[in-house]
């Protein structure tokens, strides 16, 4: 196990390596570095200034490898073969060096710290909360399955699943915080227990946004599990309907709702746009977003960076979660 | 009075297609210690009357629609949820058909008998000796090491025995083996049919045998029953059945079963369209 979860670990290399590599490459075909500088200095910038930009930045250097250094015509040149922007970039970030905004020369390292609270502290209480709620309340289902109150459930399921998330948002906002003054309607502020009060909203809308699909979902997968062999053995052997659902049925059903979890990963890390921009939530998605509508390519690669570090420490995360759940899952 | 008795039971399926008489009015009698098998082709009802013994079918669709389960002369249908589940492995057990998926994959065997054993045995204080006990008494090797085992690290032959195991571990006074050796390759069949063969006359338990085979009942059960689309057709003591059978069903399930010597193209099959005709 410890020597599987090394192997994986070393793994995250190449792979972060890829999709940086990608990154950059991709960024640089979709435009020239001029109208990158363009897009900040203004459209009348002078040539002068637009190299002078480029330059600070380091952005004068060759893409992914300075071929010039090959070309013996060039040879005298003192720049070594790995002078890029991509290598470059990719030596800073070994050591976590995340680097200044294009935009402003903020430090990103920052940047991003101060928007991963809160995003975190939202989505993360949303995904326990919603998968607590969804859970429960499938069993439920499965509980009484084929009765009345199956079918309301599952009729209440299909109301929830079509409401517009906007609706949710909107409603929670009036009802919570402008009839009843309770809460928030809108920003951020971290001030100790009181940043709760910003908080309920936006994880308890978060959460039921997801509850009516996620509950049928769940519900479907129990049902499938209760019609397996191993249940009616345990009904022989005298185990209670409800024994036999929260012990037997729900650690079986544990092993498929690891795959759906994982599901809201990317999510849990980029934090949601939608969430962060109708609530005022000064959070990661709401960064990269602006970042990439301000052309900041500095940012959008540190978030990309961080973010598939993390998503692959999920993964890793997901699989050690499969082998505690299905001992027939051994990691080797 | 008997054991079992099965007085006119009758059940039905509620289906989305319409209603299914899986079960038309069958009557049986068991004494203490006797061993019952229940012969038939699939969809036949024998199955669902095993599990009806306990009220096992998910109701609904299933409905008893009439007669009575006398278990020493109570009746099973008229009985609550929780006087159910004192029945269920305490005196009446179950084997089913599939071991591997019978068994729960995620737990180990000891914590799947100590289920049986914490419901119907509080009294029970070193549940590991007595795990490695039932577990012994199957004939599993090395029980100890056994205990923590999950069921996919077994055989197929291991895991009927661990099912087994689980089932006599209350010691009950009746075990529904419902097509136990089906699963399982011939020379397994065997193995694991001497055992209940053993373990019966060891326990003095009762035995209803539920199977489309005919060749394995023979020296096997006392009495044998018949069924065919729900009804029972043949009932009578194994050898004179066997010897001189009534039904024509119960003539061509017998004719069915291959001879080892004999000079035969084809096997025998059963008509039943002409079967359909006669009853």
């Amino acid at each position: 196990m410890i020597a599987y979860i090394i192997r994986r670990l070393l793994y995250v290399l190449p792979i972060v390596f890829g999709v940086m590599l990608i990154t950059f490459i991709l960024f640089f075909v979709m435009q020239t570095r001029e109208t990158m500088a363009k897009a900040q200095l203004g459209p009348r910038a002078k040539p002068a200034e637009v190299k002078n930009w480029l330059h600070e930045r380091g952005y004068d250097k060759p893409v992914v490898i300075n071929a010039a250094w090959a070309d013996p015509a060039y040879h005298h040149t003192d720049q070594p073969w790995w002078d890029s922007i991509f290598i470059n970039q990719m030596k800073n970030f070994a050591t976590f060096e995340l680097g200044e905004s294009d935009f402003n020369r903020e430090p990103i390292g920052e940047k991003i710290k101060s928007g991963m609270v809160p995003s975190l502290m939202i989505t993360v209480p949303a995904m326990f909360v919603g998968l607590f709620l969804a859970v429960a309340l499938a069993l439920v289902q499965v509980l009484y399955r084929a009765s009345a109150l199956d079918t309301g459930m599952t009729v209440a399921c299909a109301v929830l699943m079509s409401i517009v998330p906007m609706a949710y948002i909107i409603s929670a906002q009036n009802l919570m915080a402008i009839t009843l003054k309770w809460l928030p309607a809108f920003g951020f502020d971290l001030q100790g227990w009181g940043t709760i009060r910003f908080l309920m909203l936006p994880v308890s809308v978060m959460a039921v946004i997801y509850l009516g699909s996620d509950v049928r979902l769940y519900r479907s997968i129990f049902l499938e599990e209760i019609a397996q062999d191993y249940v009616r053995t345990a009904q022989a052997k005298g185990v209670s309907g409800r024994g036999v659902l929260f012990k037997h049925v729900l650690k079986n059903g544990a092993i498929s709702l690891i795959t759906l979890v994982v599901a809201h990963l990317p999510l849990l890390i980029m934090g949601s746009l939608l969430i962060e921009n109708f609530f005022g939530i000064p959070g990661l998605g709401g960064l990269v977003v602006n970042a990439i509508q301000k052309q900041d390519f500095a940012i959008v690669r540190a978030a990309v960076f961080i973010g598939s570090l993390l998503y692959l420490f999920g993964l890793l995360l997901t699989d050690i979660c499969y082998a505690v759940a299905d001992p027939r899952i051994r990691l080797s | 009075m008997s054991l079992l008795e099965i007085r006119n039971l009758g059940i039905h399926f509620h289906t989305e297609n319409g209603v299914v008489e899986a079960v038309k009015g069958i009557s049986i009698k068991l004494e203490k210690g006797e061993t019952l098998a229940i012969v038939g082709e699939s969809g036949s009802g024998k199955s669902v009357t095993g599990l009806a013994l306990t009220r096992l079918l998910p109701e609904p669709p299933a409905r008893y629609v009439s007669g009575e389960i006398l278990l020493d002369g109570r009746d099973v249908l008229k009985m609550k949820g929780d006087e159910l589940r004192k029945l269920r492995g305490k005196r009446i057990a179950y084997v089913f058909q599939e071991p591997s998926t019978s068994l729960n994959p995620v737990f180990t065997i000891r914590s799947q008998i100590a289920e049986a054993l914490k419901l119907h045995r509080p009294e029970v204080k070193d549940l590991d000796a007595e795990i490695i006990k039932c577990l012994d008494l199957v004939g599993i090797t090395n029980p100890a090491q056994r205990l923590h085992d999950y069921p996919h690290q077994l055989s197929g032959g291991m895991q009927q025995r661990v099912m087994i195991a689980m089932a006599l571990a209350c010691q009950p006074d009746l075990l529904v083996a419902d097509e136990p050796t089906t699963a399982l390759d011939v020379t397994i069949q065997a193995q694991i049919m001497d055992q209940f063969r053993d373990l019966r006359s060891k326990l003095h338990m009762a035995v209803i045998l539920i199977t489309h085979n005919f060749g394995i009942i023979s020296n096997f059960a006392d009495k044998v029953a018949v069924m065919f689309r729900g009804k029972i057709v043949e009932y009578g003591p194994t050898a004179e059945v066997l010897r001189n059978p009534q039904h024509a069903y119960t003539k061509a399930l017998i004719q069915c079963i291959p001879r080892l010597g004999a000079r035969q193209h084809r096997l025998v099959t059963i008509d039943h369209a002409a079967l359909e005709a006669a009853s």
